[in-house]
């Protein structure tokens, strides 16, 4: 048993580090106890019903669609074997560095009425030829689906791999061949892998903003930011952001519900690897054509055009506002991941110290965050903080009048940090979590009886056995973060802009190509994480 | 005969894994592959499973042939029934749900009749719906062999398939299989490295080594009359003791005569090492011969000497409990051999 103090400082970090995320789902929530104060509650209720069904439709499109085209991807990935199936093993992971709306600029551009598509189409069908608009909610469903889709390839792909072989040929031993034997048989045992995807689908599909604010698609991200904005409602866009929590909550607790008492996680692989299906040549170049194809339409083709617009514009635009944009994307970038680190350890650390249930599951409440949409988060954190800035002002004003500073917390870094964290906390827990699971408690007794205790322990055996986890940590948050909008678009002091923010405002005054040039840069960073992604998958297979 | 393999061989690159192997089980009869880990018998198993094609030889079953050179039938359409021996069951359908999953061909409710059926069989109809991750591992086994049976398959495959347990589960339930398997008259092939496991089980083993099978005889031949050092090593324990033949059919060692057995003794005019069991090995206190205890082991119902012979040889004895003799005492030994089995001299690796 740990003494008192290490038990009160144990509570105490996960108590805190929990306020960031209980905090504007309560204040979000508190709106609607509020009785209707303005005008614009009122008009809600005109947003309400479209924003609410045009996001339903949306989660339920991309969902389907990313859970299909993932499945069948990391099926015919992990079970066969045809020309180039190493390359896309990896390959096909590729669009996650493409942001949603960096991909939805691409689109928007490219197949507008005087993009280079329709202008080639009508050329050569004739003037009245066209395509159905892009910016629709089923364009928005594609460019979400086509950047969506890895999470539920590399999750159903592993899954695939990890059954091994004993089960497919249980099944083929009891009289069913390859294909009936992965119907009813590997399919369901990936299923909460494939469901946990689409999950992951899901909640990206809800948190969204730059892909529908980009389509002028009314969903509830953007219903939210054009009631602060558009309509100066705090109290409209608090209630509209309740809304969201509660959709989003309830979609990370479905997942949870599908697995039942199966216990699918106590099956360990057997069996070795799947023996892969060596397709004859011609199926194997219509797999090999088919996967080309996904990720031409992907990544290739939306990367190729976001060069040649950067090459076009990099001439006029490439000035020396560029290094601000790229300085405080980094910077921003750089200490958010510094914060979320830090506060991962502490989380780490003191749900491994202290087990008690009541802690372990605010631990798990403190890093759900990640299920909430930037903008829940954003006016959930900044109304607070707005508020708790005027009774300050107030009592400044009072004990030094004119005297007194003027405060204006709310548009600082630090709400922007405090929403990141919130948000992406969860992020960096895992990789901190699974490396000090990889410590043995025995380590933990042993340094404990050598006389290294507390912040020694830590310093001294722990963060030196933690430094791979948490650069690993520190390198996602920080690319999550790189593309981060909606809380950036937000929170941001005035004038504050990032690469992000520079490419929803052109994006917003419809200028495509002028935002491929901090698109690109967006991409590059992303790169590095699918990079290392890839070289896991290539390690395991 | 139920199945029959003729001169099956099985390559992974250039190394045989299975190699010109040959054997028959009658229709009934319960066969055993037996063999320390990579001697090709899990090999054997795929191959008459279907999982693998051959390079050579033919595997006929029920009169059919469904694999040689040309003919590869698949493993879903071979009638087959196979146990894993990580049981694999599907976790995501219950104890029925997994019975009744290969019996696809028949209508719904004689498949649940033929599923429910075959779980009383195994002594499991009041965990129906329990699914896998709820059973122990015992019971996890037993579902697998009631799913693998319900089909009626032609011959049923156990690949260890008493690994994962428990040791002590063991023997009881391989004595439990074999009666399951003998009232069903059912055909049946297993794969172990445990030997008590096959003695348990078998009407007939193989004893494999390297890809061949160095002995196909029934458990009492295999431990009684070894073919190789090899056999007699790995069946049971064995020590070997030079014996000098006098020609008359008496062999001279060291612990005293043995009469000869019949012409297979393998041991012509040359000096040859006649097999010791530990219970060939009796103590004795008015016998000539001593040995001086070097090790012991207590089993219970008696002690596992290893004794040192004045020649500097060592023997195996298992002697009743209450001659209970420290390390470093002498005690008196005779031979009390039933079945003397012996091997030229010198080639030990034979």
């Amino acid at each position: 048993m740990s003494s008192f103090p290490a038990r009160a400082a144990a509570a105490t970090t996960v108590l805190l580090l929990a306020v960031p995320v209980a905090v504007p789902v309560l204040s979000a929530f508190a709106a609607w106890a509020a009785p209707a104060a303005d005008v614009w509650s009122h008009q809600l209720q005109h947003v309400l019903p479209r924003a609410g069904w045009n996001t339903a439709l949306l989660v339920l499109l991309v969902g389907v669609s990313a859970g299909a085209l993932g499945t069948t991807l990391a099926w015919l990935v992990a079970a066969h074997d045809f020309p180039g199936r190493r390359f896309f093993g990896w390959a096909l992971l590729a669009p996650l560095a493409l942001p949603g709306y960096v991909m939805a600029v691409v689109f928007a551009g490219a197949l507008d009425f005087s993009g280079p598509l329709q202008t080639a189409g009508r050329a050569l069908l004739g003037d009245t030829w066209r395509l159905p608009p892009v910016r629709s909610i089923g364009g928005a469903a594609l460019v979400l689906t086509l950047t969506l889709y890895p999470y539920v390839y590399m999750l159903a792909r592993v899954a695939f791999e990890s059954t091994g072989a004993r089960a497919l040929e249980a099944a083929q031993s009891l009289g069913l061949d390859r294909r009936a034997a992965f119907r009813r048989v590997l399919l369901p045992m990936a299923r909460p892998a494939i469901a946990a995807g689409i999950g992951l689908v899901a909640m990206e599909t809800l948190a969204d903003f730059g892909v529908v604010a980009a389509f002028n698609v009314d969903t509830f991200t953007t219903s939210i930011y054009r009631a602060w904005f558009g309509m100066f409602s705090l109290a409209a866009a608090l209630q509209m952001a309740a809304l969201l929590a509660l959709f989003a909550l309830v979609a990370a607790g479905i997942e949870r519900r599908l697995r039942g008492r199966r216990g699918f996680a106590s099956q360990r692989s057997s069996g070795g690897m799947l023996q892969r299906l060596r397709l004859s040549p011609g199926q194997g170049l219509c797999a090999a054509a088919a996967a080309s194809m996904v990720l031409a339409v992907a990544f290739v083709l939306p990367l190729a055009q976001l060069l040649a617009w950067a090459w076009q514009h990099a001439a006029v635009d490439l000035d020396r506002r560029y290094l601000g944009f790229v300085l405080r994307s980094v910077a921003l970038a750089a200490s958010g991941s510094i914060v979320v680190v830090i506060a991962a350890v502490a989380l780490g650390y003191a749900l491994r110290s202290d087990r008690r249930t009541w802690l372990q599951s605010l631990g798990r409440f403190a890093s759900v965050g990640y299920a909430l949409p930037g903008t829940v988060l954003a006016v959930g954190l900044f109304a607070p903080i707005a508020a708790m800035n005027g009774w300050m002002q107030d009592w400044l004003d009072v004990r030094w009048g004119d005297a007194a500073p003027q405060l204006a917390l709310q548009g600082t870094l630090l709400t922007m940090l405090l929403a990141y964290l919130a948000r992406f906390l969860a992020v960096g827990v895992g990789p901190v979590e699974s490396g000090l699971a990889r410590i043995h408690r025995n380590l933990d007794e042993v340094a404990l009886s050598l006389g290294a205790r507390g912040p020694a322990r830590l310093a001294r055996v722990h963060l030196p056995l933690l430094r791979g986890s948490l650069l690993a940590a520190a390198m996602l948050v920080f690319v999550d973060l790189m593309k981060e909008l909606p809380i950036t678009l937000m929170t941001r002091p005035f004038g504050f802009e990032t690469l992000a923010v520079r490419v929803f405002e052109m994006a917003a005054e419809g200028e495509w190509a002028r935002a491929a040039l901090p698109s690109v840069f967006i991409v590059a960073a992303g790169l590095i994480p699918v990079w290392l992604l890839a070289r896991r998958f290539t390690h395991v297979t | 005969m139920s199945l029959e393999l003729h001169d099956v061989s099985k390559c992974f690159g250039p190394r045989p894994a299975v190699e010109r192997l040959s054997f028959a089980l009658a229709s009934g009869e319960i066969g055993c592959l037996l063999g320390p880990s990579g001697c090709g018998k899990t090999t054997a198993l795929r191959c008459v499973a279907g999982f693998e094609a051959l390079d050579g030889g033919r595997i006929v079953l029920q009169g059919r042939i469904v694999s040689d050179r040309n003919v590869h039938v698949p493993p879903h359409a071979r009638g087959v029934g196979l146990v894993f021996q990580e049981h694999a069951l599907f976790p995501h359908l219950t104890a029925l749900g997994n019975v009744e999953f290969g019996l696809g061909s028949l209508s719904r409710p004689e498949r649940r009749a033929r599923a429910v059926e075959t779980l009383r069989l195994v002594g499991l109809d009041d965990c129906a719906e329990a699914y896998p991750a709820e059973l122990s591992g015992g019971q996890q086994q037993r579902v697998a062999i009631a799913r693998a049976l319900a089909p009626r398959p032609a011959v049923l495959l156990l690949d260890e398939p008493f690994a994962s347990l428990d040791a002590t589960l063991r023997e009881r339930l391989a004595g439990d299989l074999r009666t399951l398997l003998k009232s069903l008259g059912m055909t049946a092939l297993v794969v172990t490295h445990d030997q008590q496991e096959a003695f348990a089980l078998a009407d007939q083993i193989g004893l494999m080594r390297e890809g061949r099978l160095e002995q196909w005889a029934t458990p009492y031949e295999l431990y009684h009359r070894p073919v190789s050092r090899f056999v007699a090593r790995f069946v049971g324990r064995a020590s070997f003791l030079p014996a000098a033949p006098n020609g008359d059919g008496v062999l001279q060692t060291e612990l005293g005569p043995l009469i000869e057995q019949g012409a297979g003794s393998g041991c012509g005019e040359a000096n040859c090492e006649v097999l010791l069991r530990p219970d060939d090995v009796v103590h004795d206190d008015d016998a000539p011969q001593r040995g001086r205890i070097v090790d012991r082991v207590f089993r219970g119902a008696n002690f596992l000497y290893t004794l040192e012979l004045a020649s500097g040889r060592r023997v195996l004895a298992l002697v009743p409990s209450h001659h209970d003799h420290r390390i470093g005492e002498s005690i008196g030994v005779r031979l009390d051999t039933e079945h003397v089995v012996t091997f030229a001299a010198g080639d030990a690796h034979v």
